[in-house]
């Protein structure tokens, strides 16, 4: 079984503050931790490839301990997740899916009992491709005001023969929300929808 | 000054060409995102942007040397850079940068006899600009010579101004080609 090489790790905290309208009692914030890692698949076909998702997981967990870190410490004030991967040019698209289960269980595991499933987007790219991982709440993926995507990248990264795998966590609504629809105050909270 | 959003980034490198790098080499940048009080005129006096380069010299190196989880004093090199959003003008971007947020820089670092390196440019949402960086004590020491890339999606809008302060732990992280080395630093003119 291949161990995972880590190359380099990004970790980004947005503070969001206002976006033109009333400035917020407590800022929006959002953070991206991101790491890449050589792609053992690289280069070929290779049919069994699902093993490498039990391999990533304690990957997974550090980076889901690292972002509620980098927002205080406390897991209880995460209210929104997504995931992500960008696969290196010798790879293949499969390769980012190997992140859904690692990806989900790691946050799951640091946050308690998340219920929405973790919305997620992959791609393709060269150093440098821009990500867009979408985001929902943690307990109900319906919350129209926690619908949002944060935007990641590494320059250098993915090289070709590598893979960076993101874990998104945000701490509320968008900054302006008022677009109505289900309310966070109104979770039910059984089906990880409403 | 009217504050958008800051956003703070850590680059660690683990590995470098196959070879680890122990222990890893770090660089976090701290970014301010305001709005520009002189956006869409020509204005001659930019006194307020040398104020507001004070304050984010203190904020933003505070909150990169947090990132970092460093003591103050175990910074080893830094940088500074702005992006002007394009109705701004390029010296919109000096003021913040050159006359007053070194200074704070250095205080909150507990020194810094070396220029502190800069870059500029105007630019719109999603522009890159590479932060020179420099040691912070002897600006020939090779080592050090680096620079950071950042950017930010959203950012800098038309009449906003993008600041970034770099602050690093360490060097490249395989350095080999020689010429002044940390540990032959004077220290006493910024240079060597």
């Amino acid at each position: 079984m291949p161990d995972i090489e880590l190359r380099k790790r990004l970790l980004t905290v947005e503070e969001i503050f206002h976006e033109g309208g009333p400035v917020a009692a407590v800022p929006l914030r959002r953070a991206a931790a991101i790491s890449v890692i050589a792609n053992p698949f690289a280069g070929r076909y290779v049919e069994e490839i699902a093993f490498f998702m039990k391999t990533l997981e304690p990957l997974g967990l550090d980076m889901a301990q690292r972002l509620v870190n980098a927002l205080g410490g406390d897991p209880s004030v995460v209210q929104g997740y997504g995931k992500g991967a960008i696969v290196g040019a010798a790879g293949e698209l499969e390769h980012g899916a190997l992140w859904h289960a690692p990806g989900g269980y790691a946050m799951r595991a640091v946050l308690g009992d998340a219920k929405a499933i973790v919305a997620s987007a992959k791609k393709v790219g060269g150093p440098g491709t821009r990500l867009d991982v979408p985001v929902t709440h943690i307990n109900a993926s319906y919350v129209r005001s926690h619908f949002d995507a944060m935007e990641v990248g590494v320059p250098d990264g993915p090289r070709a023969d590598e893979l960076a795998f993101v874990l998104v966590m945000t701490t509320g609504a968008r900054i302006h929300a008022r677009m109505g629809g289900l309310a966070a105050a109104d979770i039910r909270g059984e089906d990880g929808l409403r | 000054m009217n504050i958008r959003k800051l956003v703070t980034i850590v680059d660690e490198v683990l590995v470098e060409m196959g070879q680890p790098v122990a222990p890893p080499t770090r660089r976090a940048a701290a970014i301010a995102v305001i709005a520009n009080p002189f956006a869409g005129r020509f204005e001659a006096d930019l006194s307020a942007l040398i104020e507001t380069g004070a304050v984010l010299g203190e904020v933003l190196t505070q909150r990169a040397v947090a990132a970092l989880g460093i003591v103050p004093e175990a910074a080893e090199s830094y940088g500074k850079a702005a992006i002007v959003g394009e109705a701004g003008e390029i010296e919109h971007a000096a003021a913040i940068l050159h006359p007053k947020l070194g200074a704070p820089m250095r205080a909150v670092l507990g020194g810094g006899a070396a220029l502190v390196p800069s870059a500029k440019k105007r630019g719109t949402m999603g522009a890159v600009i590479d932060v020179p960086l420099g040691h912070r004590n002897a600006a020939y020491v090779r080592s050090h010579f680096d620079a950071m890339e950042v950017s930010i999606a959203d950012a800098p809008r038309a009449g906003e101004i993008l600041v970034a302060v770099v602050v690093t732990d360490s060097g490249r992280p395989l350095p080999r080609v020689g010429g002044l080395s940390t540990a032959e630093i004077i220290g006493q003119d910024g240079l060597r």
